[in-house]
Formats: structure tokens, C-alpha cells, sequence
């Protein structure tokens, strides 16, 4: 069953206290901003192929936080080959949550890859992730939740979603005030040294 | 095995002195010694790349959380990574790549040319700061003055280190 994105993160995001969030550009970026703007969130608006990358250097730099990528199949795909990278230094505080609609939903819908066969939980796992899964069901969503926010080992996890569009909710898209205001958050007087 | 005379020990010891405590990389032989110091180096976290461009995100990912990151990495690997370069531009992202050319003083393999001649031009497409050393004693220098324009003032540094410095190899000889 296909689910609905909003909802998805929404869940994912829900008590996150310390949890740093991630986003890939695009829907994924307005996803996390709907469910409440925060400085733990980092929403990419460009370098696209590079959300899972960011996504270990944060968790390499805070191993006691959580953090969670939430990003498309589109910009999943073109970072394919950081699975592997990611998989051999197996951070336990870090998640990717594709959102995965089988289509780039800011460019006119045109098909991606999974729409034609690629299967980004198999390709994890052959990266080496030892917990890869396919998420159809609203049900399944809290424990991978607690899992995440609990720094339950390095995992992924792909969700079929509706290809419905929403409202953009926009973060703010200056990207040094986007880092700064993360930095202050995590390191106080240390961001400005 | 690497010597602490040898530039590489020197080069590890100033990214020590620099609390530089994450070095990622994409192998080439130039930085063979380089790497095995980090690897053996309980205090700098190593992380082999796929591909070039990774190592661009990874840094901007690291200095979010306060640590600062060193990518090693061939001139052919510079053209992979001019478009992730743009976030280190639009996030105002530290950012220090220490580049072993190919395509360059004496190279004998052709299709090494294009992508090293074009390095210097690469970098300045994003607004880099391009230091380079062709001499053991420039290295030093050069890898220091890189991690102040980098880590104090805040700039997108590359740190050539020619051939005239590796030496152009017969490509069947993979380490001196």
C-alpha cells in the first residue's frame, strides 16, 4: 500500500527531542518543515545526491544524537554508490527514510528508476546495511520510529508513497543561516570559533 | 612504509595539530602513505569514498556538527565534484581537499591531461583558494596555510601537490 508523505514524516517526526533531521530537496525538505521548522532540521535546497553524505558527517561528528535523512527516490538515485560508503563505517545513530513516489515530483513527474524495477532496499542491503526494509503500512511506522530515535544501529528504509502534491511549506532557504542556526544548536559559543 | 622524515608524516602531523579528526578520501598513490598514517591513527576517522563528490558532503555534514574534515583525493576527481562544490559555496562551508595531480609535469598517459590541466580551472569555478607545492619543503607550508584559509578564515581551499613533487611514475609501479 502506498502511503501518504505528510502523514509518514509527520509520524517519523513525532517527540523527536534531539533527533537531527536531514531532508533531500524538494518535497522532502517542505515535508519536514510541515511537521515544524526547527535548527535540529538541515533541509538541502540544492546539492542534490548529497542528503545521505550530509547525513554522515553529522552523525559521525554527534554520535550521541540520532539522525535521520528523509529523502527522495530521485535524489536517492544519484547517490546510490554512498550506501556503500555509508554501510562501511556503520554509524549506529544514523537512518535514511527514502519517500519513494517512483517519480521526480518537482520536474513534471517524469518516471524514476524504481518505477522500473530498482528496489533501493535490496541494493542497501547489498551495500552492506544489515537492516534494509520496505515500509507498506502506517502500522509499521512507530517502530521504526522508536528505533530511529533510539540510535537503534545504521538502517534504511524505503516507503512507497502516493505521488500526491502539497502545499510547499518553504524553510528558510539561506543556506548559511541554515547551517549557522544548526551549529549554534549543537555546539553554542563553539559554532563561532 | 612512511617515515615520519617523509612529507606525508608531516602533512599527519599538521592535520593532528589542527584537530582535523575526519579524513576522507578516494585512493591514489600520491597519498598511498598519507592514508596508512590516518588509518593507523586511533584519533582521525577514515572514510573511503565511492566517489569524490561524497567527500563534498560528508564535510558540509561534519562541520554542521563541529568537526573538522579533510578530503585526499586525485585531480580526476575534481571535475566530479563541481556541482556538490556549490553547497560548500551557498552554506559558507569550510572546505579543505589536499589533490594529488595527474595530467601534469611529466605525465606520460594522455587521458590523465584534460582533467589535470583543467584542476586550477575546476576549483575556480567555486571560488576556491588554490595553494600548490612541487618541492618536499613547500609542503608543509602550503598544507599549513591551506588549513588557515580553510578552518580560520573560512574559505574553500585545494592543495595541489604536483608531479614534480610525486614524481611521474610508470603506471606499472604502484608505490616507491
Amino acid at each position: 500500500m502506498k502511503l501518504d508523505r505528510r502523514e509518514v514524516v509527520k509520524e517519523l517526526l513525532t517527540e523527536r527531542r534531539d533527533l537531527l533531521v536531514v531532508a533531500g530537496l524538494g518535497a522532502c525538505a517542505w515535508d519536514i518543515t510541515a511537521a515544524g521548522d526547527t535548527p535540529l532540521n538541515f533541509p538541502l535546497w540544492g546539492a542534490m545526491g548529497g542528503a545521505t553524505m550530509v547525513g554522515l558527517g553529522l552523525a559521525l561528528a554527534q554520535p550521541k544524537r540520532p539522525v535521520l535523512v528523509i529523502t527522495g527516490d530521485g535524489e536517492m538515485l544519484m547517490s546510490m554508490s554512498s550506501l556503500a560508503t555509508i554501510a562501511a563505517q556503520r554509524p549506529e545513530n544514523l537512518a535514511i527514510v527514502v519517500l519513494d513516489n517512483e517519480q521526480y515530483g518537482e520536474t513534471g513527474h517524469q518516471a524514476t528508476h524504481t518505477a522500473m524495477g530498482a528496489d533501493l532496499p535490496a541494493i542497501a542491503r547489498g551495500c552492506g546495511f544489515r537492516k534494509a526494509s520496505a515500509i507498506t503500512k502506517m502500522s509499521a511506522l512507530p517502530a521504526l520510529r522508536r528505533a530511529i530515535h533510539g540510535k537503534d544501529g545504521l538502517q534504511f528504509a524505503s516507503i512507497k508513497i502516493t505521488p500526491a502534491d502539497y502545499p510547499k511549506v518553504l524553510p528558510p532557504r539561506d543556506g548559511a543561516w541554515l547551517k549557522h542556526r544548526m551549529r549554534v544548536a549543537l555546539l553554542g559559543e563553539r559554532a563561532h570559533e | 612504509m612512511a617515515t615520519a622524515k617523509h612529507w606525508s608524516g608531516e602533512i599527519h602531523a599538521l592535520l593532528r595539530a589542527w584537530r582535523a579528526d575526519l579524513v576522507s578520501y578516494v585512493p591514489d598513490a600520491g597519498h598511498a602513505n598519507l592514508i596508512d598514517l590516518c588509518r593507523a591513527d586511533r584519533a582521525t576517522r577514515t572514510v573511503p569514498l565511492a566517489t569524490e563528490e561524497e567527500g563534498v558532503a560528508l564535510a558540509t555534514g561534519a562541520w554542521l556538527g563541529g568537526t573538522r574534515h579533510v578530503m585526499l583525493m586525485q585531480s580526476s576527481g575534481v571535475g566530479n565534484c563541481v556541482n556538490m562544490f556549490a553547497m560548500l559555496k551557498t552554506c559558507q562551508v569550510p572546505f579543505l581537499t589536499l589533490v594529488t595531480m595527474r595530467g601534469d609535469f611529466g605525465e606520460f598517459h594522455p587521458w590523465q591531461m584534460p582533467m589535470g590541466q583543467g584542476t586550477p580551472g575546476a576549483f575556480a569555478l567555486m571560488d576556491f583558494v588554490v595553494l600548490r607545492a612541487d618541492r618536499a619543503e613547500d609542503v608543509v607550508p602550503a598544507v599549513e596555510a591551506g588549513l588557515k584559509f580553510s578552518f580560520n578564515s573560512y574559505n574553500r581551499v585545494a592543495v595541489l601537490l604536483g608531479q614534480r613533487l610525486l614524481g611521474a611514475k610508470d603506471f606499472r609501479k604502484v608505490r616507491e
